[in-house]
């Protein structure tokens, strides 16, 4: 077992030392006139939605898949309509420093997103259980469009997790109809339990 | 009448074609292109890029094809903003269906062709017209 797993390795290695074990990347090319400003503030959150990495002005990337390749062809598509110019690549980092360097500074962003929901998240909890699932809800949809647009999870993102876990404890804890029912149901089962003792 | 899309059948994809053979065209055939330029000449295509029935706007493919055939029932306006939210993601509308439609067809598409994936989706798509067309005549949702 322990064979196979290092022979596959350094077949591994070798092949990354012959030429790069990069993934392939789509890339969007674009370029959009300065007025007016609404397509560009249109195409900048859209792109900021789908998480790229900005290689430089007016070029952005993603880990090619079905979905991100599709989503930037509708970029271009939306450039093109506002007047603009557009291509959409696919290609590959030429070494695996670069490609490090893109999922770093991608990852990065993730991570400052996270940290964001994992502070709102502990904020909650000096909440009341009610405002605390109000939170909770908001929070549980920004978690799922992060996670959406996150290729390389950060470690940040299991803190998150984590804080909104909590959060989901501590607002189910008070889920109690009244709160004051609860130590009211203990009495009565201790008095009962006394009073079974005594007989 | 013969309506061309992009192989790798998505959620807008497979909602388009139920919508094309259920309210456009019954004796409609697909044919999937890996790209724009294998579109046949007596095909129609739609949900690619430069095309008619493509995104535009901020509206999907679906919503483009409604729009274009004039179809104003409610129900399939309805469907619209969840297969939008699933293919978008972009918040516009409420649409709490979405997600889970969204990853039932990715997850079709990675262990079937498109004509399998169309051939599943087409009752989905029945039963989803069918829940939303009673929710509308009740002004609530149905049992």
């Amino acid at each position: 077992m322990t064979v196979e797993v290092d022979g596959s390795c350094t077949s591994r290695c070798n092949r990354g030392y012959m030429s790069a074990v990069t993934e392939e990347w789509v890339l969007l090319s674009y370029r959009l006139p300065r007025e007016p400003s609404s397509p560009r503030v249109a195409l900048w959150r859209r792109l900021k939605r789908l998480g790229v990495a900005q290689i430089s002005d007016g070029l952005v990337a993603l880990p090619a898949d079905a979905r991100t390749r599709e989503q930037l062809d509708w970029a271009a598509g939306e450039v093109v309509e506002h007047g603009g110019t557009s291509s959409v690549w696919l290609a590959r980092p030429m070494s695996v420093a670069q490609e490090r360097e893109l999922a770093t500074a991608m990852a990065a962003d993730r991570a400052a997103e996270y940290v964001d929901l994992e502070t709102s998240a502990r904020q909650a909890m000096t909440e009341q259980p009610v405002e605390q699932r109000k939170v909770l809800v908001k929070l549980r949809r920004t978690l799922r469009e992060i996670s959406r647009r996150d290729f390389f999870p950060p470690d940040e993102r299991d803190r998150a997790q984590a804080a909104l876990r909590l959060l989901e404890e501590r607002s189910a804890d008070g889920a109690v109809p009244e709160p004051a029912a609860q130590p009211n149901t203990r009495g009565k089962q201790a008095s009962s339990r006394r009073a079974a003792g005594a007989r | 009448m013969r309506w061309a899309t992009r192989a790798g059948v998505h959620i807008d994809r497979a909602a388009c074609a139920w919508l094309i053979r259920r309210f456009v065209d019954p004796d409609a055939e697909f044919v999937f292109v890996a790209d724009p330029a294998e579109v046949p000449d007596d095909a129609t295509p739609f949900d690619m890029r430069g095309v008619d029935l493509g995104h535009h706007g901020s509206d999907c493919s679906f919503e483009t094809i409604l729009v274009r055939y004039e179809l104003t029932d409610p129900v399939l306006v309805r469907i619209g903003q969840i297969v939008h939210e699933a293919d978008l993601d972009d918040g516009r509308y409420d649409a709490p269906e979405a997600p889970g439609l969204d990853v039932v067809l990715r997850g079709l598409s990675m262990t079937g062709d498109d004509e399998r994936t169309l051939a599943l989706t087409g009752p989905l798509f029945d039963g989803l017209y069918e829940f939303f067309r009673r929710s509308y005549l009740l002004g609530r949702e149905p049992a």
